[in-house]
């Protein structure tokens, strides 16, 4: 539908192949220092020094961690005291109705529970899954990307993206293969 | 060379994987387990005498359900019969599991990467056989859901100073983050399965559950950090589950649970009865499914002493507890530490001091830890054992305790031992559905430690 408004094929990026993750990040510096922002790489395993070669600085994901676990502990405590003490008090032999040390277990309990869960949620949110389609997947060889081989991908939407010279950059790199990401419909994909 | 490939054997004499593997045969020889081999004939005997104990298990809830718990041994003292027993024991199981992702991923021991994933599973499972327990064991079973705090018709609110209600935050947060854990290690290998798979709909299946990773650095940026957090919020759960467990008969004033000793002493047999049936799985698994390469000698070596040192906690354990039933001076705490030992239930205590305290001490030698006969044969005697030292205390307690007049013996009924049995097997079911359709071990993980050896990071 939209598709056909546009003209030409779709592209999403150009992508290369490597064999070494260590040579991959190299790389991916070079990349960088030739100006490249808007470019991603695909490894089988986590490569250390890869997101910082690629410039990703921030992580949210232990904010949102350490952010859920304290609102998970409040609540959790909150919870039981306004049970024990508010909605259902409990008078046994009048002793105090906020017996805060008993109420630690299911504090504790419910501060690893917020944090796991909600944790989780976020990393799936922050990498934008659930996603099943994706134009990379549109390359053949991207299938061992969850094997033996490792990709480095720039993306059109770089403002230093341009079809020629882009492709002779990473032909420069001296890649495996250096192919054309098609993509199916003018959403945008990062 | 070809690239990846292993020059050296990871760690000493025993390596932790063989050398000769790269990062392709790896994720091949894993993935192929579940896609392309034969299902070996051993997977349909055990898969099969699991159903057969699960038909079992089911037949056991159904008449159960239908006639209540007067069906077993229970009565008045001894209301906690098997049900707490087995609930205990099979919670305790699932602690290695836990132990083996979080703890030891903190501390980077890289044996753990190739028996993590089965570990993580089988904590899973243990968690199911043991939840399902204490939900059977209540008389209105199908009320369990008043154990939880929700606003009700009757204004009706759970007793949060009660060790009862603690338990079961503690367990279910316990299964909650083993699942997540479990699921987010899984991930990156379930996008492995749907690049190897080859029939469309298996394609679909685990790309659906991958749901479209695609291994970019920016996933695994998020990935790591939170498996990291993960495993450092895990590391308290692991240690706090059966201190909480253990709570529920420490803080009670029967003779032999009233002691400080419990949270310790119930986190070694639970770290110590896991282990024993992580071994108990592997060692037919791994000759099964011919992996002999990833899960090697040097795996049960170490979980041999893991075995041989948390055995002699628990040891100290018992007799921590003997001495401070001693010098209590307490008649009551004598008498149950004579009955244990002279009492009708004499010949379970002698078997258990075997099975924890005499048969592992074999572990000493190297060439025991390396046999896989006798390590199995040694796990599956350390299992029992730890069933019967949880007998003795719920059980043998809950016997005789201050007043001669309201004393009883707990008989088990053929329902209580078929409801046991059948939990085995719904154990050993689930577990076999896991071996053939989920990688079970973690390719990315190994994938990585062959990266790290090869480079020397």
């Amino acid at each position: 539908m939209s598709a056909a408004k546009s003209e030409g094929p779709l592209i999403f990026g150009l992508m290369a192949e490597f064999s070494d993750p260590d040579e991959l990040v190299q790389k991916a510096h070079q990349a960088y220092e030739a100006g490249y922002r808007k470019m991603d790489a695909y490894t089988p395993f986590p490569v250390h020094g890869l997101p910082t070669a690629l410039g990703f600085k921030w992580n949210w994901v232990p904010f949102i961690v350490g952010a859920a676990a304290i609102m998970g502990g409040i609540g959790g405590f909150l919870l039981q005291y306004w049970v024990s003490v508010i909605a259902y008090p409990v008078n046994i032999a009048g002793r105090p109705l906020n017996t805060w040390p008993a109420f630690m277990v299911v504090t504790f309990e419910m501060t690893i529970l917020s944090a796991g869960v909600l944790g989780f949620l976020g990393m799936i949110l922050l990498n934008k899954l659930p996603q099943p389609y994706h134009p990379v997947f549109n390359v053949p060889r991207f299938e061992m990307a969850s094997s033996d081989k490792f990709f480095l991908c720039i993306m059109k939407s770089d403002p230093k993206f341009d079809m020629v010279k882009t492709r002779d950059f990473l032909e420069g790199l001296e890649p495996e293969g250096v192919y054309e990401v098609d993509q199916d419909d003018d959403n945008v994909y990062d | 060379m070809q690239l990846g490939q292993t020059e050296k054997p990871i760690g000493g004499d025993l390596p932790v994987v063989e050398p000769g593997h790269t990062y392709r045969s790896v994720s091949e020889k894993i993935s192929n387990i579940v896609l392309d081999i034969r299902t070996p004939l051993g997977w349909f005997v055990a898969f099969g005498s699991g159903s057969i104990l699960l038909m079992m298990y089911l037949i056991s809830i159904a008449y159960l359900f239908a006639y209540g718990v007067g069906v077993w041994g229970i009565n008045i003292p001894v209301g906690w019969g098997f049900a707490i027993v087995t609930f205990v024991w099979w919670i305790g199981i699932g602690h290695a599991g836990t132990l083996i992702s979080a703890i030891l991923f903190l501390f980077r021991q890289d044996w753990r990467t190739s028996i993590n994933r089965f570990a993580e599973a089988m904590t899973l499972f243990a968690v199911v056989c043991a939840g399902l327990y204490p939900i059977l064991h209540l008389g209105r079973p199908w009320l369990f859901f008043w154990l939880l705090p929700y606003p009700n018709t009757f204004g009706l609110w759970p007793q949060f100073r009660s060790a009862l209600a603690w338990d079961v935050f503690a367990v279910s947060t316990y299964g909650t983050i083993s699942a997540v854990f479990w699921y987010t290690g899984l991930i990156p290998d379930l996008a492995g399965m749907r690049d190897r798979a080859k029939v469309p709909l298996l394609k679909m299946v685990y790309g659906m559950l991958a749901l479209g990773w695609r291994g970019s650095s920016r996933h695994w940026h998020h990935h790591q950090a939170l498996y990291l957090l993960l495993a450092a919020i895990a590391t308290p759960l692991v240690v706090s589950v059966h201190t909480v467990v253990s709570f529920d008969f420490a803080i009670a004033q029967v003779p032999g649970w009233s002691t400080t000793v419990f949270p310790p002493y119930f986190v070694a047999g639970a770290i110590f009865s896991g282990f024993a049936m992580v071994v108990t799985l592997l060692v037919p698994i791994r000759k099964l499914y011919h992996i002999e390469d990833m899960i090697t000698l040097r795996h049960f070596d170490v979980m041999g002493k893991i075995l041989l040192t948390t055995g002699l906690v628990v040891f100290y354990g018992y007799v921590t507890e003997a001495f401070t039933g001693w010098y209590s001076g307490s008649i009551y705490e004598l008498f149950l530490f004579m009955n244990r030992f002279t009492g009708h239930y004499a010949p379970f205590v002698y078997l258990l001091v075997f099975c924890n305290l005499v048969a592992p001490q074999l572990l000493w030698f190297r060439s025991v830890r390396t046999n896989m006969t006798l390590m199995f044969i040694l796990s599956l005697i350390i299992n029992t054992g730890m069933w019967l030292e949880r007998f003795m205390i719920v059980i043998i307690s809950l016997t005789a305790d201050y007043l001669p007049s309201s004393w009883a013996l707990f008989i088990a009924t053929p329902w209580d031992w078929s409801l046991l049995i059948g939990s085995i097997g719904l154990f050993i079911v689930l577990l076999f559905l896991f071996v053939r359709t989920l990688p079970m071990i973690s390719v990315f993980e190994m994938q990585e430690l062959i990266h790290n050896t090869e480079h020397g990071h």
